[in-house]
């Protein structure tokens, strides 16, 4: 075998791992899942029919898909940006070489360590009405009465909000400790050349760090979209997409696999909504690199 | 004055000038901002500890104030909850993702960083546009899969789908690009074949990242959810998530309603002190993904 050959071959086999496990469980079920989105099927994908590709366009012009892409865009709006400003607020105060810093560096950076089951039933915990730790806490209830009836997960106006706030939590240690990290890859000069020039804290935050630190915030922000829209987990266990008839938090994610939701039962269904899920991820992060990348600034 | 001119040299003493925090009600404020932002975000944390500590029934009257403290929730929970055997079946499906995901990035990474073969760059851009789509969308025929296999309720289902990554291919093609092409030329010299290249030369050199991504790929596999909730229909094969999931849908009256409660600090532990031991490996497989690929 010539040298060249024994290359080739070489590396199919060290390829061949990896692509036997991507095309079977990446690439191929993307597009068997285009294929059945055209179809009415049963839950077992049997006895399936089709309807073309129209299916596609009725799908996304009926009234619950357009209702979880809203819902779910809420739910991003809720805590992308939220979570940001947090993250990068929390790890400028605590970046200071002061006494104490390294107890709020592991306070903040410890919520990276529940995963989306832990964290929401943590916050079950607190937040539902008869059972719930706020729920009985006298003054707190009187201010918000909502909070022991129906419960801020059950109603309408409050849940997604909950929802988010649990989100936030759970995701507090990721963009910390992110953040932190950025923050500590600034060149020290940078400061300093600014504060000689008479720059105040104030004005250093927003024309050092801020920019210096854009690649990690764009990161951290595209990270936490596409968590946001694939929150799955934290729905299933706090509201289960409800509250009901207003389905206020069923997101697209839940619409596609909630045990409460319509398309559950037909894998037809749930795969045109599974696919215009992957279209609208795909859009966004064209957006995202398109609008972010402009005016980020990656250093050298 | 003093500072200003100290923070001008370079050094240490630099540092006197911008770390320098006056004293007084800016520096007081600092520390009640902060202060007051960590009792919140401790307070979900606490109020559950404090609460499975405590006889279900005597939860809700002081739910801050640890009293009448008592193991048997734990115990209830870890037992009724099968917490062990939900660990142990997380503890396993987590540890073969993350083996099999280092094997498999570093040969995928390998051949894509030193070796010239046809198609290269297709296969690059197959890789790479796996990276682009999400799990939710790839899951509802990949269930179908795992069912036409036999695997419901096994631990090949568990696993199977999440042997290779193009993220940890990606990563590892990175990191192996920056090895200079003078060590692979004196290994060749040396004798040495690509694969012994690979173990002597490269993976030593490489080991913080491998060390990264393997925290990253078991974290990711540990904290699944979705996924085992698809395929898991027998109770012996929950993972802890679906566990807490199981456990929490079982509705006790409220002398034991806090069970669940417990279950979580039960789950939430050996999760929180792997991540204390592997700190600086944290820190790098979270940011990885924002070093520019």
């Amino acid at each position: 075998m010539s040298r060249r050959l024994r290359e080739w071959s070489l590396a199919a086999a060290m390829l061949l791992p990896s692509i036997v496990v991507l095309v079977t469980f990446v690439l191929y079920p993307l597009g068997r899942a285009i294929f059945l989105g055209r179809q009415r099927c049963d839950a077992q994908a049997q006895n399936c029919r089709t309807n073309g590709w129209r299916q596609y366009i009725d799908v996304a012009q009926s009234d619950e898909f357009r209702h979880a892409l809203w819902v779910t865009v809420k739910f991003a709006l809720l805590t992308v940006p939220a979570g940001v400003a947090l993250g990068l607020g929390l790890a400028v105060l605590a970046d200071k070489q002061l006494r104490g810093m390294r107890v709020f560096r592991t306070v903040f950076s410890s919520t990276v360590a529940t995963s989306v089951a832990v964290a929401s039933l943590m916050w079950l915990f607190l937040l539902q009405p008869s059972r719930g730790v706020l729920a009985n806490i006298g003054w707190l209830n009187e201010l918000f009465p909502v909070m022991k009836n129906p419960g801020l997960l059950n109603d309408p106006g409050t849940a997604l909000t909950s929802v988010a706030v649990s989100s936030v939590w759970a995701n507090l240690g990721f963009t910390f400790i992110v953040v932190t990290a950025g923050l500590q890859s600034i060149p020290r000069e940078l400061h300093e050349s600014a504060y000689v020039d008479g720059a105040g804290p104030w004005r250093r935050f927003r024309e050092v760090t801020v920019p210096m630190l854009s690649p990690t915030l764009v990161f951290v922000a595209v990270v936490l979209t596409s968590r946001a829209f694939q929150a799955y987990g934290e729905i299933d266990l706090l509201t289960n997409g409800g509250p009901t008839p207003q389905d206020s938090t069923t997101t697209l994610t839940y619409l596609v696999y909630g045990s409460s939701s319509l398309a559950r039962n037909d894998a037809g269904l749930q795969s045109s909504v599974a696919v215009l899920l992957f279209v609208v991820l795909l859009a966004l992060s064209a957006l995202q690199l398109r609008g972010l990348g402009r005016r980020t600034h990656y250093g050298n | 004055m003093a500072t200003r001119a100290l923070s001008t040299r370079k050094g240490a003493t630099t540092a006197v000038g911008i770390d320098h925090v006056r004293p007084g009600w800016r520096m007081a404020g600092r520390y009640v901002v902060l202060g007051i932002v960590a009792l919140a975000v401790l307070l979900p944390v606490y109020t559950t500890v404090v609460a499975a500590l405590k006889p279900g029934g005597k939860v809700l009257d002081r739910p801050f104030v640890p009293e009448h403290l008592t193991l048997s929730v734990l115990r209830d929970a870890w037992t009724e909850g099968r917490l062990g055997r939900y660990l142990w079946n997380s503890a396993i499906v987590a540890t073969v993702v993350t083996v099999a995901q280092l094997v498999t990035s570093v040969l995928a990474a390998y051949a894509f960083a030193f070796l010239r073969f046809p198609l290269k760059a297709f296969w690059f851009a197959v890789f790479l546009a796996t990276l682009l789509v999400p799990l939710e969308t790839t899951l509802v025929v990949n269930r179908r899969t795992i069912d036409s296999l036999d695997w419901l309720n096994t631990y090949q289902g568990l696993a199977v789908p999440f042997l290779a990554t193009a993220f940890g291919t990606f990563l590892m093609r990175q990191v192996f690009l920056q090895i200079p092409t003078e060590l692979r030329e004196a290994a060749r010299m040396d004798g040495l074949g690509h694969f012994g290249f690979l173990r002597e030369v490269a993976l030593p050199l490489v080991r913080p990242t491998l060390g990264a991504l393997a925290l990253f790929s078991f974290l990711a596999s540990w904290n699944q959810y979705l996924w085992p909730n698809l395929i898991t229909t027998e109770e012996d094969m929950n993972t802890v998530q679906t566990g807490l999931r199981l456990l929490n849908s079982s509705v006790p009256d409220i002398e034991r309603f806090n069970v669940p409660i417990a279950g979580t600090i039960i789950a939430a532990l050996p999760i929180a002190i792997v991540l204390v031991i592997f700190q600086r490996q944290l820190v790098r497989g979270l940011t990885a993904g924002a070093v520019k690929g």
